[in-house]
């Protein structure tokens, strides 16, 4: 059983991030897994663990992604590979998808691509759903628990009606939720052996393939207005703030 | 005149997601401005039905979709349908509500068509014939202007970003069958079943969201049933709390939410989660409830209309973005506040 995980590099969760002349920047803030991607990488362990699973991190992204891949790597990933091409500059969604199913073309015999849900930085949560249609794989996006893998896969997806139990020929493509369970933690041992690691670096020419054509941009960016929102701090006993928060609420006819 | 815009109606056994009539009415005002008008698209059991409801929130044409092979919702097949309606129009624009379903239904539209996908906008207008959606990223601290080169555009619009329109009665059609052209023969994915949720509002879509933290943990005046560890003690008092915030929620018609903090303590389950790992919402009103406001809790609820914050703490940082604070318990507001609704809305 081979798996696929597909992560990205993304400014930590509490960066201050600047929008100005067209460009988005985050001084100093750290560059991390993207939050997602680890229950993406935790459902790749537990088939790891639990069907001695053969579990490869691929990302696409600059070479300091390979930062990314580590951690990875130091959370139990056996093998790392970063797309990497000056070529990628202002890729979207669609270009990633593509360059990501031709990785994991190249890789081989993959049986499952997983994903998390989305990056925090452009909050698309598209990826999975493109790389799937680009391979021809089917898509089971939003998987919350994975209970049978043998000749076929059945997972649980999550929708907003409750969870559809679905079952699919191999090989797949997953979207993955925090309900599979949480991250584990990296491993002394594996933080000695991510550390010492040689993460190979592909280019597009490796992967056989062109720039593909990105269709969608940001040409403007902002930070959005401060909210000037005036507190009003009610006082008084319970019951006087209560009576006073049921007529302003009234008020503002939010009701 | 042309259909210059397609809106596929997200549905679930006949009955259509809130969000589906909101980017209904935002894709008739789309096309006013292309200069044409919208159509609707709604695929699998019940779908004729819902097309016909489709004319009274300002369709001008409706499609439906009910092969065999649709039974049972799979992206691969509802995208090849929604690809093929969108080419036979010819429409400028693919719009879809930001749902579970939408939004993978949206991303393979995409490829099929190919051209590009801007998901979970809160904005969309037509400048200079080109179609500009405003996108929040990074978790809202940045808002993007945001284009797609190739046409059509598929957009996803965010529950509650956009009015739902009100149905007029008198507006009728007749919806048109679709057949459709090369459905798979042998589906690789089988669905087996549904599992519901536990009721209550979806959290998406809810008017009011009661939202409760760590600090909800903290009532000494309660005494926990005996034989419980000090850990199953504090979840039994953070779950007394919840039955308030359950109580007030009830007779709002709202949803019950929960800081990370609360959920990773394992005082509610994590469907309740608002914030950066969990849902991003944006009810007319948001009561937090025990909730100090991490930056991560912030970028789900930001954009609440109005926010009130209940916290014993006077510098927790939820403070700064509520229109309403109270400085106290918790459990000292909420009941009085509970029977002076109750009061008020009976009225």
């Amino acid at each position: 059983l081979k798996i696929v995980v597909c992560i990205k590099q993304v400014p930590d969760s509490a960066a201050k991030i600047t929008a100005a002349d067209g460009e988005v920047t985050w001084g100093d803030a750290p560059l991390v897994m993207n939050p997602w991607d680890e229950y993406a990488v935790e459902a790749a362990l537990q088939q790891k663990d639990e069907r001695d699973a053969d579990v490869t991190v691929l990302s696409v992204g600059a070479e300091a992604a390979k930062e990314a891949l580590k951690t990875a790597l130091a959370m139990g990933c056996g093998e790392a590979i970063l797309v990497s091409d000056p070529a990628l500059a202002g890729a979207d969604s669609q270009a990633v998808a593509q360059v990501l199913a031709a990785a994991i073309r190249k890789i081989g015999g993959v049986d499952a691509a997983f994903f998390g849900r989305q990056a925090i930085d452009g909050d698309m949560g598209v990826t999975a759903a493109q790389t799937a249609r680009y391979l021809g794989w089917p898509l089971l996006g939003l998987v919350a628990a994975i209970p049978q893998w043998d000749n076929v896969v059945r997972v649980e997806r999550t929708m907003e009606e409750g969870r559809q139990v679905v079952e699919a020929d191999l090989p797949v493509v997953m979207s993955i939720v925090k309900e599979i369970g949480e991250a584990r933690y990296p491993s002394f041992i594996n933080i000695r052996k991510a550390n010492k690691a040689t993460i190979p670096t592909w280019s597009l020419s490796d992967l056989g393939i062109e720039a593909p054509q990105a269709q969608v941009s940001w040409p403007e960016v902002e930070n959005p207005p401060t909210q000037s929102v005036q507190t009003e701090i009610l006082s008084g006993s319970p019951q006087e703030i209560a009576a006073q928060l049921v007529a302003k609420l009234m008020a503002e006819k939010v009701l | 005149m042309s259909h210059k815009v397609l809106v596929y109606l997200d549905q679930n056994a006949g009955a259509a997601l809130p969000a589906s009539w909101e980017a209904l009415g935002l894709g008739v005002n789309v096309a006013q401005q292309l200069g044409g008008t919208a159509a609707a698209l709604a695929v699998g059991p019940g779908a004729e039905d819902l097309a016909a409801q489709a004319f009274q929130y300002g369709a001008a044409a409706a499609f439906f979709a009910t092969d065999a092979g649709l039974a049972d919702y799979r992206p691969e097949t509802y995208a090849t349908v929604l690809t093929q309606v969108a080419q036979q129009e010819a429409v400028a624009l693919v719009l879809l509500p930001t749902t579970s379903r939408g939004r993978e239904l949206a991303a393979m539209t995409a490829v099929d068509l190919k051209t590009g996908v801007m998901p979970d906008v809160t904005g969309l207008e037509v400048a200079d014939g080109q179609i500009v959606a405003t996108r929040p990223v990074y978790s809202g601290k940045v808002i993007a202007k945001s284009v797609c080169a190739a046409l059509p555009a598929v957009v996803t619009s965010r529950a509650r970003a956009f009015p739902k329109p009100s149905p007029d009665a008198g507006s009728r059609g007749t919806p048109t069958a679709v057949t459709v052209a090369g459905l798979e023969a042998a589906p690789k994915t089988r669905v087996l079943e549904m599992i519901p949720a536990e009721g209550g509002v979806s959290l998406s879509d809810a008017n009011v969201i009661i939202s409760g933290g760590r600090g909800l943990a903290n009532n000494p005046g309660l005494t926990p049933p005996s034989g419980l560890d000090d850990k199953q003690a504090e979840i039994w008092r953070a779950q007394e709390g919840f039955k308030l915030l359950e109580r007030l929620a009830n007779v709002l018609g709202g949803a019950v939410g929960a800081s990370r903090a609360a959920v990773d303590a394992e005082y509610i389950p994590y469907a309740h989660q608002v914030g950066q790992t969990g849902k991003v919402v944006s009810p007319n009103l948001y009561v937090a409830c025990g909730i100090s406001g991490a930056i991560q809790h912030q970028a789900g609820m930001r954009s609440s209309k109005v926010i009130v914050a209940i916290n014993k703490d006077p510098d927790a940082p939820i403070f700064k973005l509520a229109r309403f604070g109270i400085v106290d318990d918790v459990w000292a507001i909420l009941p009085p506040l509970i029977d002076a609704f109750q009061e008020r809305l009976k009225a």
